[in-house]
């Protein structure tokens, strides 16, 4: 099977800086991949450089077969939906209004959908639990009802691949566990990577943990082979112990 | 039937409401502007119908640039006075009267609107915030202020100097039917070029990167948009001189009933822009003033507050967040 998105010995360089060194990476279909890091560990840059934001010093990326630069956007937004860090909605539309947005690679206008568009949009809706806040303006709603629309924005673009920048950040533990469970559900037909700075929802979530450190990758694999004491502590520079209560992981540093 | 296109609907009746009051009141109040005796066919077709109708294109087309630069500079403070292109197309047309050329005015007001836009979306592309666009337009606008003015000091005689003051205040008085012509071919260019683009300044919605990422193609939104409130504010200013503050006024008016949508507020906004320089032309006529009151200043008289107003209210909505 083709992977969804291909990083091999990408290196990418910010204002003169190195923030991406080396790092590979394939996403098959199926997976759940979280990156892990501190911040400034290069999470962010790498999803931009797979999804072609970024031009990267050296190495190839691949978005579902193709160079991300030479697709041109609407095929890119076909292949790939990506939820930046700090989402906007720098006019207040609506809630679906916003959702709406997420069908623009189909042609769609969010003020008249097809039945095709109107359902994603319906779908994409009720996974994120907005359903009483779909007529509500986007400077309405809490930070919480914000990220979930944003989340909702991306999962209407039925694109195979999520990448998730921090989906979780600002979120209470109730609304983050959901959120993990969206990207869970997602996973079958298509592929999710999401950053993140809470461990324990990452080992949770992912089937696969790429730690990196100042650009380069710490420790890659399974939840229970990449996070060590050691690699934790090589990622985020503090001393950490890890407690395993049954399937649920705890992580405390100090 | 959806805000924006019930709005668009009840102002094309205010639209067709007021270009008719326009024709009827005047220093010479016409019983039935549509009798055909000479003295009320000179006096509707030769002098307030081109009049009325240059002040709708102008405000039309004012609207329309004002709603689309807000849209893709995502500021509502953004329209083509306060971003320099005005101010621009008015030194483009200065340097034409200054040097003899007066038939390609126009042509020189285009060409300087669209080196104003293209250097607005370089310096403001990258920017956060209204703020520091709204400075960059600041201190192009002053660019051309200062050249404009220096234009003016070394004009050659008293009577070129008038004519540039004149011009320079904006006016629709003494326009003829071949200006409603030249201003309607840049507005259906410029609207022609911006709708195209309508849909992208929807995805600008969500910040640049979101947009790219859900399939809008930037460098295509950005360069029809610029295109096309360049011709706009390049038609108009050509046409009417300098009136400010409509771009910015029209845009805002509109989104309290239709919403925020900027492609939604192309067409209203054009049309809001239009209604309200008719009128305020309409005004600027009966007011009983010894010298016509110029229709570019009224505008900034009445449109500079607004302007205030709505940078108050976008200052305090930030410091809430």
């Amino acid at each position: 099977m083709s992977a969804l998105l291909s990083l091999t010995e990408l290196s990418v360089a910010l204002a003169g800086r190195a923030a991406v060194s080396g790092v590979s990476l394939t996403v098959t279909r199926g997976e759940v991949i979280a990156l892990l890091g501190a911040n400034g560990a290069g999470k962010t840059t790498l999803m931009r450089a797979g999804l072609g934001l970024i031009v990267p010093r050296s190495g190839m990326v691949r978005l579902g077969g193709g160079d991300p630069h030479l697709l041109n956007p609407r095929d890119r937004a076909l292949r790939a939906a990506y939820l930046p860090q700090r989402p906007q909605s720098i006019w207040p539309i609506s809630v679906e209004h916003l959702v709406a947005l997420g069908r623009y690679a189909y042609g769609a206008a969010p003020e008249r959908l097809s039945g095709a568009d109107q359902a994603a949009v319906d779908t994409a809706i009720q996974a994120c639990s907005l359903e009483k806040l779909r007529s509500r303006r986007m400077d309405e709603i809490s930070g919480g009802e914000k990220a979930r629309a944003h989340l909702a924005r991306a999962i209407a673009q039925h694109a195979p691949l999520l990448m998730l920048d921090e989906p979780t950040a600002g979120l209470d533990p109730a609304q983050a566990l959901a959120v993990a469970d969206i990207i869970r559900t997602h996973a079958p037909g298509g592929a999710v990577v999401f950053s993140t700075h809470d461990v324990a929802l990452a080992a949770r979530t992912a089937d696969r943990l790429l730690l990196l450190r100042e650009g380069r990758v710490v420790a890659e694999g399974a939840p229970s082979v990449a996070l060590t004491p050691e690699t934790l502590e090589a990622t985020y520079g503090r001393s950490a112990r890890i407690d395993r209560i049954g399937d649920a992981l705890t992580v405390t540093f100090s | 039937m959806s805000g924006a296109a019930r709005l668009s609907l009840a102002l094309i009746i205010i639209s067709v409401l007021a270009l008719f009051t326009a024709l009827y009141l005047g220093p010479v109040a016409l019983a039935n502007p549509l009798a055909s005796d000479d003295e009320t066919r000179t006096i509707v077709w030769q002098i307030r119908l081109p009049r009325a109708l240059t002040a709708w294109l102008v405000g039309a087309a004012l609207g329309l640039a004002g709603a689309a630069l807000q849209g893709l500079l995502r500021n509502p403070l953004a329209d083509s006075g306060v971003l320099g292109l005005s101010g621009f197309a008015a030194l483009g047309a200065v340097i034409a009267f200054a040097f003899g050329f007066a038939s390609l005015a126009p042509a020189a007001a285009l060409i300087f609107a669209l080196g104003a836009a293209a250097l607005v979306t370089v310096l403001g592309w990258s920017t956060r915030g209204p703020a520091s666009l709204v400075l960059i337009g600041v201190g192009l606008s002053s660019a051309a202020g200062g050249l404009i003015a220096l234009g003016l000091n070394l004009a050659p005689n008293p009577g070129a100097l008038s004519d540039l003051v004149n011009w320079t205040l904006g006016s629709v008085e003494g326009r003829s039917l071949n200006d409603v012509v030249l201003v309607s071919v840049f507005l259906i260019a410029g609207a022609a070029l911006i709708l195209f683009a309508a849909r992208g300044l929807q995805a600008l919605t969500l910040g640049e990167e979101a947009a790219a990422a859900i399939g809008a193609n930037l460098t295509r939104t950005r360069v029809l948009v610029v295109l096309g409130a360049a011709a706009c504010a390049g038609g108009a200013t050509a046409v009417a001189g300098v009136i400010g503050f409509v771009g910015i006024a029209a845009p805002h008016l509109v989104r309290v009933m239709a919403g925020h949508d900027p492609a939604r507020l192309l067409v209203p906004s054009a049309l809001a822009g239009g209604a309200m320089l008719v009128v305020a032309d309409t005004a600027v006529r009966l007011l009983p003033t010894d010298t016509e009151l110029k229709l570019g200043v009224a505008a900034a008289l009445v449109g500079g507050p607004i302007f205030a107003l709505i940078a108050a209210r976008l200052a305090s909505r930030s410091a809430e967040a």
